[in-house]
């Protein structure tokens, strides 16, 4: 390290030769993000009678590089709401940083003094995950009507207005839905089916315990390791009850059987 | 010969530490007709004393419904009210539209708050010359709240402002224990009753010149004027009316 700020951090001109700064274009058309570059892969969700339980792997791809195998990618945004981003991580970085503001927007009790005489200042209404979701999909559609998108698939996972499990999705385009189990990316086609014998309808929901719902993502954590390329052992897992989340961060992939893999034909050099 | 050299703008202290400009606007909320405003466990109720210019003319609006949840009550300049009531309104809306919810009081309040203290803060802006009740129920139950011209603002149990005030606030505070537990009913009464105490010697609350609103955790802010609150005052003020009266015929009757 030398005595110039500037140079700290980056690459020593001495080692590695002077920056090339013609990368970056001073001058040209403006432009806006083409397609993601870092990117997370699926995220699950689905409800049962208490709440939610939401999961993603740890891993951001650069390309078909599994570039960083650390990656949070559950954001908790208060007690009882939780976001899982899909997409591009850098996007969901913007994302994480225009939350945190919201929530000491929120959370700052500039006007919330009112409640100070009550002794738990968390039962204060805050912000609901119906509300953060109408937010979210307001933030995404903007951006896509800047021809800037946000290129992430969100889900939103807590409770609503009617103090109901809530579960909602938001993408891109500003495209909103919500089904008693979601999935993003390849989830949507190797998880979502899984999940769907689980809770097939609305209806479903209220008979779906805990355990059966933690036990279904698992699973389906576990079948998209074997078939989704793009993805990693390591994976978040959270509950949303009304007794606040249960955010794990670091969990292994257990009891994999990869006895079916000698079946599967047809892939790559492999001719027979 | 000896003018005030500190009231000539709002920015300006005087050397005792006193705006001028923004007591002067206080002044003028005292000069509006008196509004009511309690609360209880479940319900917020909002009352006021309408005048007319002339005899001939329509009565001015005291109490403005913002949202379907919260309404407010003005004492002072009707101007700067519409002013607040409009930036109030949309506000509101943009709650509900980039939140899917209806705005807290307390949020709204200290934004007409914020921006009610910019203008004491800048060369060439005046003080709002106008006092609000803001009353209603958000997610956290009913709510008052109180705002003045200088920006400052509180939450109230009941609060009075206006033209002969004390007197209300002075009913309010005696009967201050009645009123977290009262009825829907019995709280408009203790409202209009506040209200009339308020009043000079030779007026009396009509169906013309009185204005209720109401709120609660199931029904959505609304304003009740004219017929409708016929019921209310003719059994608020029975016994006042009814009761000299009242009292001759019954010994008639025995």
């Amino acid at each position: 390290m030398n005595h110039l700020p500037q140079a700290w951090g980056r690459p020593r001109d001495d080692v590695y030769g002077a920056y090339d700064h013609s990368y970056f274009q001073t001058s040209g058309p403006k432009q806006s993000t083409q397609q993601p570059i870092v990117t997370g892969t699926s995220v699950i969700a689905i409800k049962f009678k208490d709440g939610v339980v939401i999961a993603t792997d740890n891993l951001a791809s650069y390309g078909s590089l599994a570039r960083f195998t650390d990656v949070k990618r559950l954001r908790q945004f208060n007690k009882s709401t939780i976001l899982g981003f899909g997409g591009d991580v850098s996007d969901m970085q913007y994302l994480d940083r225009l939350l945190l503001s919201l929530a000491i927007r929120e959370n700052y009790s500039s006007y919330s003094s009112a409640s100070d005489d009550t002794d738990d200042t968390s039962n204060l209404e805050s912000l609901n995950a119906k509300n953060l979701h109408t937010y979210m999909s307001k933030v995404m559609y903007r951006r896509r009507s800047d021809f800037n998108p946000l290129w992430n698939q969100i889900l939103v996972a807590g409770f609503g207005n009617d103090e109901k499990p809530f579960l909602a999705s938001v993408d891109l385009l500003g495209t909103t839905f919500s089904s008693p189990s979601l999935a993003t990316g390849f989830g949507a086609h190797l998880a979502q089916p899984i999940m769907r014998k689980v809770v097939p309808d609305e209806a479903s929901v209220a008979n779906l315990d805990k355990e059966t719902a933690v036990q279904t993502i698992r699973d389906c954590m576990k079948v998209l390791f074997y078939r989704d390329a793009r993805s990693m052992d390591k994976y978040s897992i959270a509950v949303v009850t009304k007794d606040g989340i249960d955010l794990k961060e670091d969990e292994k992939l257990e009891n994999q059987s990869w006895a079916f893999a000698d079946r599967i034909k047809g892939y790559g050099t492999q001719v027979v | 010969m000896f003018r005030n050299n500190y009231d000539n703008d709002s920015v300006t202290f005087s050397p005792q530490g006193r705006i001028f400009q923004v007591e002067y606007a206080q002044e003028a909320v005292k000069q509006g007709s008196v509004v009511v405003g309690i609360v209880s466990k479940k319900y917020a109720v909002l009352a006021a004393l309408k005048r007319n210019a002339e005899d001939l003319s329509s009565y001015q609006k005291k109490i403005i419904p913002i949202d379907t949840h919260y309404g407010i009550a003005l004492a002072g300049l009707a101007s700067d009210a519409r002013v607040l009531s409009n930036f109030m309104k949309q506000q509101s809306l943009a709650s509900r539209l980039t939140y899917d919810r209806a705005i807290p009081l307390a949020e709204i309040t200290a934004r007409i708050g914020d921006r009610a203290q910019t203008n004491t803060q800048h060369y060439g802006k005046r003080p709002y010359g106008v006092g609000l009740l803001i009353a209603g129920v958000d997610a956290n139950g009913p709510h008052l709240f109180e705002f003045q011209p200088s920006g400052v603002t509180q939450e109230m149990l009941a609060c009075a402002i206006g033209a002969r005030s004390q007197m209300a606030r002075t009913y309010l505070e005696r009967n201050l224990d009645e009123f977290e537990g009262a009825t829907r009913e019995e709280l408009i009464k203790h409202a209009l009753r506040g209200l009339k105490e308020s009043l000079a010697q030779d007026k009396e609350l009509t169906v013309d010149n009185t204005s209720v609103g109401v709120g609660g955790m199931d029904e959505p802010f609304k304003l009740y004027e004219g017929q409708e609150i016929t019921n209310w005052l003719e059994t608020t003020f029975e016994n006042r009316e009814g009761g000299a009266e009242g009292g001759e015929s019954m010994e008639v009757d025995s």
